[in-house]
């Protein structure tokens, strides 16, 4: 087994199972997002280190180079990360108008309002 | 222009028209048109495939696999149609009815998140770029959370934040399968993937990129157990979204995945090295009988719609694990099907809340007694599409069942058919719990406080004819299905 | 006209009706008269048909093509023809004794009634001229559907209640087995449709199935049609007594129960085959079954004291004698379920006619408070008389024909036990039914009913009418058996 080789595989699933588990056990709302923007962001960093080839310069196109790295995880990214945004941007939204109607963003105490509007 | 691109383009333009010129009025009637010219152009493009085979569409000119390709065959445009036909049916209801349930919320605002929304699930149907899948599904998650927070309840609220959640999360892991399967291959193209993952089969990235697609997309799917999102959502959403979701947003996740499975991967390696069908065949049908038994005991006729979608979906993936060609068409044949009278009976419910004004708090079954007095043509349709999703005879839902039982036998399933007829039992008592509510005495029941126009009506009837129709003239149905299926299958040479 | 028209115009006939009772809504005696009018037309239509089939025409019609290998069609052949005829003509009967009862009982929703009658009518005609299996299934589906709200018409909850019971098991037993069965003979013999012979012994030739598969395939198809009320899928029928007397007259002692056991019948005759199940012993199993059912249902017969309900499990254990002549798988047995289907029809619906009578007359259901009322409804109990012997089986009346080739049939199948509960339930129905007779016709005893004295008189006359008639049919069926039987023969001896 190539240990070290993996290094990048190891951070993404590092960060990955951190964001997860925030999102998950946290019980505010704002820092459920926080893990989830964490979660995300593993992911850019598995695309964008698969992307380095070994001895390749940046993609830009100069004399001399012939081995460049892939530029095309880069631009997938972009987009994923103007996904991000707009998710973490509308679940704190979402985040806001709750605490307007409820008074609250935790968790526990907005699940015994829920339970409270379905009986009512 | 490219009717494939326009099926796209037309919504995806519309939405930020909304916005500029910023009238409700406007923003109804460009997206009654645009609903209405998605299925005329849907029913083109399948008269167009069937006749003439495959249609591809490279965008900017740049050839694929590089370039980035629209590519439309059969499978996809039988589901272009189911879902334009529901676009079609509950955008010309939103149009229609004045949506007293959004409150004060700005119908333009509304519509621009709807036709945004719609414009990702047509994507997501034409698309052969699995990079672009998850553009276009994110396009249609994020306009769904803002559609569903629209909802009159301030629950409505929580559960669209559980499912920006959940949803994220799934989007996500379909991210990190898409990025894991370009690190093996190289190409993001779906035909392409094909032919290059023929090779790399037995590797654990593939076997990793696989689990990590398919828990994405059944997240998304709302298959058992990753349905949780699934009841709040539907419940508390207005019932115009209520009605979309449930025709399309859930189908269009389990064609996706169905895509990656039988046409990016090889079934072969997923089917006989790993026990795929069988933990498939457990999840959908514990999906069914949980689905329908909780169904039975909800109070809220949303809600009791919602759990009865997740048994639905349960059906869906049992025909699909048998990985036959009959499987897999009771399965297509079963989302036109129950798409049909699913979003028939959203919209009915959505009428009788409109008439009722049971705003700001749930609508419950004790609340439509006398329903058949006051408002006889929706109860008619709330009879007759909940016929359709028990299965009688002469319904559309008649015919995806018998083929899905028949598939089940056919494959030695014993066990799984009685499973099937089974949870149908359970259909009876929860469509037997709201039908009877409808039409139960009314003495003490209020007047309605506000009519619902006979065109809102009218939609839900013609969807109710639609399920009839197909349930008595059924070789539309059915025989698109099985050429889909045959089709699908096919393309990877595995057709049993 | 043409046999296929003529087919057509059978299926039809009903639906118009329903739609002639509602545009008459506002006009209670053109009502009637539209229902009259309609039973009539279709008596005459069903006669005219059966008139075709024994001159040995076959006309098949395609009504929708709901699926490629089994569409929604008509076919004409003599047991559903027979059963067309029965049901049609007691519709016209029934109507008229419903007039008289619905408008002397004063009940409500008499449009709802009428129009559902004839739905149900339509369902039941539908059934008999199915031409395959999934035919029948969908109007064997109607049928339960339309029903329903002729159930619960009272709209109490004890109706209510009932009606929960009846939808329950009958949509429960044929969506959970009869369903699954029809899906796996296709699954087996890739058509459904009804062939002489049957279509199962191919699929048995080349192995696909067992003498064991095809017994579970049977007993599913026994079990499934809930409305063959096998035990212990009966309880449906006593709770369907809460109905208007009309409703378990026809319906629960004629067209909804024959459509059960009709249907067994042609499973057996058409997609088994009379051969293959006596050559594999698949319906043994259900023999025994029905033997069980019959001397249970005879038993409590003999204990309940409402009248409508001893008359429901009579017509139970009755049912348990076609079905235990088809499960014998002999030629015989088969005759007799077929007549047995006609003669009990005429039997039993007199009796509920009389019961139906006595409750509008004077007002009393229970069995020990009848005691002496023939001396003014002399009418009603006499008729009540004659209908019991020809449920027993006693000459000069048409129940002794059926159970005499019923009796054979169990022989013929070497079955001496079950011929000895044939035997002891024949001698239970006696003890269950001529006590009513004796009872009544039993002067009373004067203070018991003093109370009683201003109630005494007969039956309405259109009551009266039917009677007569339905009495006529049962002497009938005795005499005339003949071209009956020489009909039916053909179908069980090919």
């Amino acid at each position: 087994m190539d240990l070290p080789g993996h290094f990048n595989h190891y951070v993404f699933v590092l960060l990955m199972m951190l964001g997860l588990y925030a999102v998950i056990a946290s019980r505010n709302l704002v820092k459920k997002l926080v893990g989830l923007t964490i979660f995300q962001t593993s992911v850019f960093i598995l695309y964008i280190s698969v992307a380095k080839v070994q001895g390749g310069a940046p993609p830009i196109a100069q004399p001399g180079v012939f081995v460049y790295s892939n530029p095309l995880p880069h631009v997938l990214i972009l987009t994923a990360i103007v996904v991000s945004v707009s998710t973490t941007a509308l679940g704190l939204t979402l985040a806001m108008r709750i605490k307007h109607a409820f008074g609250t963003i935790e968790e526990g105490a907005l699940d015994a309002m829920d339970a409270e509007d379905e009986v009512r | 222009m490219n009717a494939l691109a326009l099926q796209v383009v037309v919504p995806l333009l519309s939405a930020p028209l909304c916005l500029l010129v910023r009238s409700a009025g406007f923003a109804r009637l460009l997206a009654a048109a645009s609903g209405l010219f998605g299925l005329g152009n849907a029913i083109w493009l399948l008269v167009a495939v069937r006749d003439g085979g495959p249609l591809r569409h490279a965008y900017g000119g740049f050839v694929p696999p590089i370039g980035i390709e629209h590519r439309l065959d059969l499978t996809g445009a039988y589901m272009l149609v189911v879902i334009a036909t529901i676009v079609a049916a509950t955008t010309a209801w939103a149009a229609i009815t004045r949506l007293d349930e959004l409150g004060r919320s700005r119908r333009d605002l509304f519509f621009a998140a709807w036709q945004m929304c719609v414009a990702g699930l047509y994507g997501m149907t034409l698309t052969a770029d699995v990079f672009n899948v998850f553009v276009f599904l994110e396009i249609a998650s994020l306009s769904t959370y803002v559609l569903i927070a629209h909802g009159s309840e301030r629950r409505a609220l929580v559960a669209s934040f559980r499912y920006l959640l959940m949803g994220t999360v799934g989007a996500t892991f379909l991210l990190i399968g898409i990025g894991l399967l370009y690190a093996m291959t190289g190409t993001l193209n779906m035909h392409d993937l094909a032919v290059r993952l023929q090779g790399t089969s037995h590797t654990s990235s593939v076997r990793t990129a696989l689990a990590f697609v398919s828990v994405g997309l059944w997240l998304k799917a709302a298959i058992f157990p990753l349905h949780l999102w699934l009841p709040s959502a539907y419940a508390c959403a207005p019932a115009a979204v209520s009605a979309l979701l449930a025709g399309t947003a859930t189908k269009v996740a389990f064609y996706l995945w169905l895509r990656f499975f039988f046409t990016a991967f090889a079934p072969t390696f997923a089917l006989d090295d790993l026990p795929v069908a069988k933990l498939l065949l457990a999840l959908g049908l514990v999906g069914a009988v949980a689905g329908s038994l909780i169904a039975v005991f909800q109070d809220e006729p949303k809600r009791m719609l919602a759990w009865s979608s997740i048994a639905q979906i349960g059906y869906l993936i049992a025909g699909l694990s048998l990985a036959t060609a009959a499987g897999v068409a009771a399965s297509l044949s079963h989302i036109a099907s129950h798409a049909l009278v699913k979003s028939a009976l959203f919209l009915a419910l959505g009428g009788a809340i409109a008439a009722l004004g049971a705003n700001g708090r749930p609508l419950r079954l004790h609340d439509l007694r006398g329903l058949s007095r006051r408002m006889p043509l929706t109860a008619a349709a709330i009879l007759v599409a909940g016929l359709g999703l028990i299965g009688v005879p002469l319904t559309s839902g008649f015919v995806s069942k018998w083929l899905l039982v028949d598939a089940l036998l056919a494959a030695d399933q014993w066990f799984a058919a009685v499973v099937v007829l089974g949870t149908s039992l359970l259909a009876v008592v929860y469509v037997g719990r709201l039908v009877g509510a409808v039409f139960g005495s009314a003495d003490d029941a209020p007047p309605p406080a506000a009519r619902v126009g006979l065109g809102a009506a009218a939609v839900v009837v013609v969807l109710c004819l639609l399920s009839i129709a197909l349930g008595i003239f059924t070789s539309f149905n059915v025989d698109l299905a099985a050429q889909a299926a045959d089709e699908l299958l096919g393309v990877t040479g595995s057709g049993k | 006209m043409s046999s296929e028209l003529l087919l057509l115009l059978c299926l039809l006939l009903p639906l118009t009706g329903t739609l002639l009772v509602l545009l008459a809504r506002a006009r209670p005696n053109l009502r009637e008269a539209c229902s009259l009018l309609t039973a009539a037309a279709s008596t005459g239509c069903a006669s005219w048909l059966l008139c075709r089939v024994a001159a040995g025409e076959r006309p098949e019609l395609q009504l929708a093509p709901l699926l490629p290998t089994a569409p929604l069609a008509l076919r004409l052949e003599p047991l559903g023809a027979v059963f067309a005829c029965v049901a049609a003509g007691l519709w016209f009967v029934t109507t008229i004794y419903s007039i008289g009862y619905m408008r002397a009982h004063g009940e409500r929703n008499q449009t709802r009634f009428y129009a559902c009658f004839a739905i149900a009518m339509f369902a039941v005609m539908g059934l008999a001229l199915s031409a395959n299996l999934l035919t029948l299934f969908v109007f064997y589906e109607l049928l339960t559907l339309s029903t329903f709200p002729l159930v619960t018409h009272a709209g109490t909850d004890a109706s209510r209640r009932a009606g929960r019971i009846y939808l329950g098991v009958l949509l429960g037993t044929s969506i959970g087995m009869l369903l699954l069965a029809l899906v796996a003979t296709h699954t087996l013999a890739g058509r459904l449709d009804f062939a002489p012979g049957g279509i199962l012994q191919e699929p048995l030739a080349a192995g696909r199935v067992g003498p064991t598969g095809l017994a579970l395939l049977f007993a599913l198809f026994a079990f499934g049609v809930g409305k063959a009320a096998l035990m212990p899928f009966h309880r449906w029928l006593p709770a369907a007594m809460v109905a208007p007397t009309p409703v378990s007259a026809l319906l629960h002692a004629v067209a909804v129960v024959k459509a059960g056991v009709f249907t067994l019948l042609k499973v057996a005759v058409y997609v088994f085959g009379l051969d293959t199940l006596a050559t594999t012993g698949a319906a043994t199993p259900i023999a025994w079954v029905a033997g069980f059912t019959m001397l249970a249902a005879s038993l409590i017969a003999c204990r309940a004291d409402d009248l409508k309900e001893r008359l429901a499990y009579s017509t139970i254990a009755q049912l348990a004698y076609i079905v235990a002549g088809i499960a014998t798988a002999t030629a015989s047995g088969a005759l007799g379920a077929a007549l047995h289907l006609v003669t009990h029809a005429f039997g039993k619906i007199t009796l509920f006619f009389a019961a139906g009578a006595v409750l509008v007359a004077a007002h009393r259901t229970g069995i020990r408070s009848m005691t002496g009322l023939a001396r003014t409804m002399p009418f009603t109990f006499g008729a009540f008389a004659l209908a019991s012997l020809s449920i027993i089986g006693l000459p000069p009346f048409g129940g002794t024909w059926s159970k005499w080739w019923l009796g054979a049939g169990l022989l013929d199948a070497e079955q001496p036990l079950l011929f000895a509960i044939w035997l002891a339930s024949a001698v239970a129905s006696a003890w269950y039914l001529l006590p009513v007779v004796v009872r009544a016709f039993t002067p009373a005893s004067a203070p018991a009913d003093a109370q009683h004295h201003d109630e005494g008189h007969e039956a309405p006359l259109a009551c009266r009418i039917a009677m007569a008639i339905t009495v006529a049919g049962c002497l009938a069926s005795f005499f005339g058996a003949g071209p009956l039987l020489t009909a039916l023969a053909a179908v069980v001896q090919p």
